[in-house]
């Protein structure tokens, strides 16, 4: 019987010293000059290596039904939906949103879209249709690939949306569908056995994700080819992804980290996956894990959180044994929720932190790492970062002393643009540092503390929110004046949306109407952007100006001081 | 089907479930797992059976395993309704 491998835990210091992003690119084969084509190092170089018989992909869905992918099944499949996306017409360059829930199109879907050379622009399928519209416009998106579920929503804004060429539906037969709607049933497709990836370059746009800010629309932020190159590095060192690892990662690809680290990470690696299409349910999860032994687990504070809730005799019922590694991404993991982990699985939960600006995870607890809860550890050893003063942007010497989470520009996964914005992205950068709207601290041994946000952004359950589209949803309610939304704190989602409105003449304020103007919201924007509460209120402070001011609003609900109210107007 | 199951069962279908969602939703249906109801969506499902019923739901008990059918749904509305009629 052969002996298990041991793996040595690695020396922090000594990989920051010895570091540079040529050990990843040697890793991966990878030499400068070379293409570069994430779908391609995903499926295929995992095939050439002599890995294609192993499992990629095992996917369950909420009855527990599962299907098993290959990685050559992984290869013949994403070859199979490039080549269908060149024959509808779509060429490189074009953006191709995936508009789905977890099923296995999306996955594989995902990489063939980046071999044929599309921009793949993934989006939350609980999405409404006023935020699928607004991000499918700005990106001037070519096709969309959705489920009949949610094609309803496709259908009511395809209309002025004159970029959109092709609605591609992966499970209806075309007798169901309209003129200009076309039928993808890829598993009974004849599989494509070649297919010369785009030959990408390092710049090469590859994925789009939007991410929302304080003032007007959501950004997309524009990640490359090359962020491969991080991706693959901080999965295998952060989430110390080994050969025989079953790795499960929570997170919806509709946001970035179900595509860095639910499926560019991992396959990357040539790393097995476990993919579970169903709603939160602390049995449930226990039973997939104890069933597929599931040995590292990549999930989220309001998750582990909602766990809590259910108490430790849960999971005391299931064998968990198979958990060798556990991490954490979204929002801060509070202390509490740390040393639970430890309680009922015997292991700590590593929190990191990244953003959908950063691709990759920037500051972390590595394994090996003493671990201090309720810290977001150290920089990543190819991360510079640091937290600057906010006025002068230089960073901030004294330990304890908080300031802005600042990074130095320069790894693979940074994103190189918001699409259509530059004065956005411009503004992310100040005095050499990329700002990533969180304040914190760094005590003595370097390890960073999380504070809160520096704008108006409401992290809900991992999510970000911009308080804008949420307002302007509002508005659009009949009975509504005006209307602030801002950040509530929230036991188990860190941050819930609450919304102030004020009524117009004829309208009072009622049970009924506060539920209506929630489900309003939720259809049009998503569940995440719905407020959990309405406050009816006379007016809302303002500025001079008639700016409203949400600070003074947050402020209250955190039970923080209001600050300088003396450019508040009275009503 | 009873009354109560029936007004919860068809605000499940009228609220969260896309026009076109050709899903069968029966009392057993599962809501949380199943996707048609996530624990975001939650709230305002617990703010319209509060409402309609007038009870006041103790967020301890809006789990997402209390949630997870029409079912399981209306047995909780219905001990919440029997406890204060017994009170």
């Amino acid at each position: 019987m052969s002996q298990p491998t041991v793996y040595a835990e690695p020396d922090y210091e000594q990989r920051r010293r010895d570091f540079d992003w040529g050990i990843a690119e040697r890793e991966l084969g990878y030499r400068p000059g070379d293409p570069i084509n994430i779908g391609w190092y995903c499926s295929d170089r995992v095939c050439q290596l002599g890995q294609g018989h192993k499992l990629a992909l095992l996917w369950e869905d909420f009855q527990g039904r599962c299907r098993f992918y290959s990685f050559d099944d992984l290869r013949l499949l994403s070859n199979t939906f490039a080549a269908f996306l060149l024959d509808l017409g779509l060429v490189p360059g074009e953006r191709v949103c995936l508009f789905l829930d977890r099923v296995p199109e999306l996955y594989l879907g995902f990489v063939g879209a980046l071999k044929m050379g599309g921009i793949v622009q993934p989006l939350f399928s609980a999405f409404g249709e006023e935020s699928l519209h607004t991000r499918l416009d700005d990106a001037g998106t070519a096709a969309i690939v959705t489920q009949r579920k949610h094609l309803g929503k496709v259908r009511r804004i395809r209309g002025t949306l004159p970029a959109l060429r092709h609605v591609i539906v992966v499970d209806a037969p075309a007798s169901a569908l309209k003129d200009g709607e076309t039928s993808l049933a890829l598993h009974e497709l004849p599989r494509v056995q070649a297919f010369d990836s785009y030959p990408s370059t390092p710049d090469t746009a590859s994925v789009l994700h939007y991410t929302s800010g304080t003032t007007g629309k959501p950004k997309g932020a524009q990640h490359v080819h090359y962020s491969v190159v991080s991706q693959y590095l901080t999965a295998k060192w952060v989430l110390d992804l080994r050969p025989d690892d079953i790795y499960w990662c929570n997170a919806d690809p509709g946001w970035v980290t179900g595509t860095s680290y639910g499926i560019i990470g991992p396959w990357s690696n040539g790393t097995t996956q476990v993919v579970l299409d169903s709603g939160f349910s602390a049995e449930r999860w226990y039973r997939f894990i104890e069933k597929h032994r599931v040995t590292v687990w990549y999930s989220a504070p309001t998750a582990i959180r909602l766990l809590m809730r259910e108490g430790t005799d849960l999971v005391r019922r299931f064998d968990l044994k198979s958990l060798r590694h556990l991490a954490s991404v979204g929002e801060p993991l509070n202390p509490e929720a740390v040393l639970w982990s430890q309680e009922a699985f015997g292991r700590m939960f590593h929190d990191t932190f990244w953003q959908t600006e950063t691709g990759c995870i920037v500051i972390t607890n590595l394994p090996g790492m003493p671990i201090k809860p309720g810290s977001m550890g150290r920089p990543f050893p190819g991360i510079t970062a640091t937290v600057v003063d906010p006025k002068t942007f230089e960073p901030v010497s004294d330990s304890g002393r908080v300031g802005l989470i600042a990074l130095r520009p320069g790894w693979p996964s940074m994103m190189r643009a918001y699409w259509n914005n530059p004065e956005g992205y411009a503004a992310k950068f100040r005095n050499g540092w990329y700002l990533c709207g969180d304040r914190a601290t760094i005590d003595r041994d370097g390890y960073f503390w999380f504070v809160g946000r520096d704008d108006d952004v409401i992290n809900t359950g991992g999510h970000l929110v911009g308080p804008f589209e949420i307002e302007s949803a509002l508005l659009e309610h009949p009975a509504v004046a005006e209307s602030a939304a801002v950040a509530k704190p929230d036991p188990v989602n860190m941050e819930v949306v609450k919304a102030f409105v004020t009524l117009k003449p004829g309208f009072e304020p009622s049970d009924d109407l506060e539920l209506e103007i929630m489900n309003v919201v939720r259809r049009r924007l998503s569940p995440l952007a719905m407020p959990q509460e309405i406050e009816f209120v006379a007016s809302l402070p303002k500025t001079r100006s008639g700016k409203i001011v949400r600070r003074v609003l947050r402020a209250k609900e955190f039970g923080e001081p209001l600050g300088d109210l003396s450019t508040i107007m009275e009503d | 089907m009873d009354e109560l199951r029936r007004v919860i069962l068809d605000y499940v279908v009228k609220e969260y479930l896309e026009e076109g969602d050709d899903r069968e939703v029966v009392v057993d249906t599962p809501l949380i797992t199943g996707g048609i109801v996530d624990s975001f969506s939650m709230v305002s499902l617990k703010r319209f059976l509060e409402k309609k019923y007038t009870i006041q739901i103790p967020d301890a008990e809006a789990t997402p395993t209390a949630f997870d059918s029409v079912e399981r749904i209306a047995s909780l509305v219905e001990r919440i309704r029997g406890a204060r009629a017994g009170a």
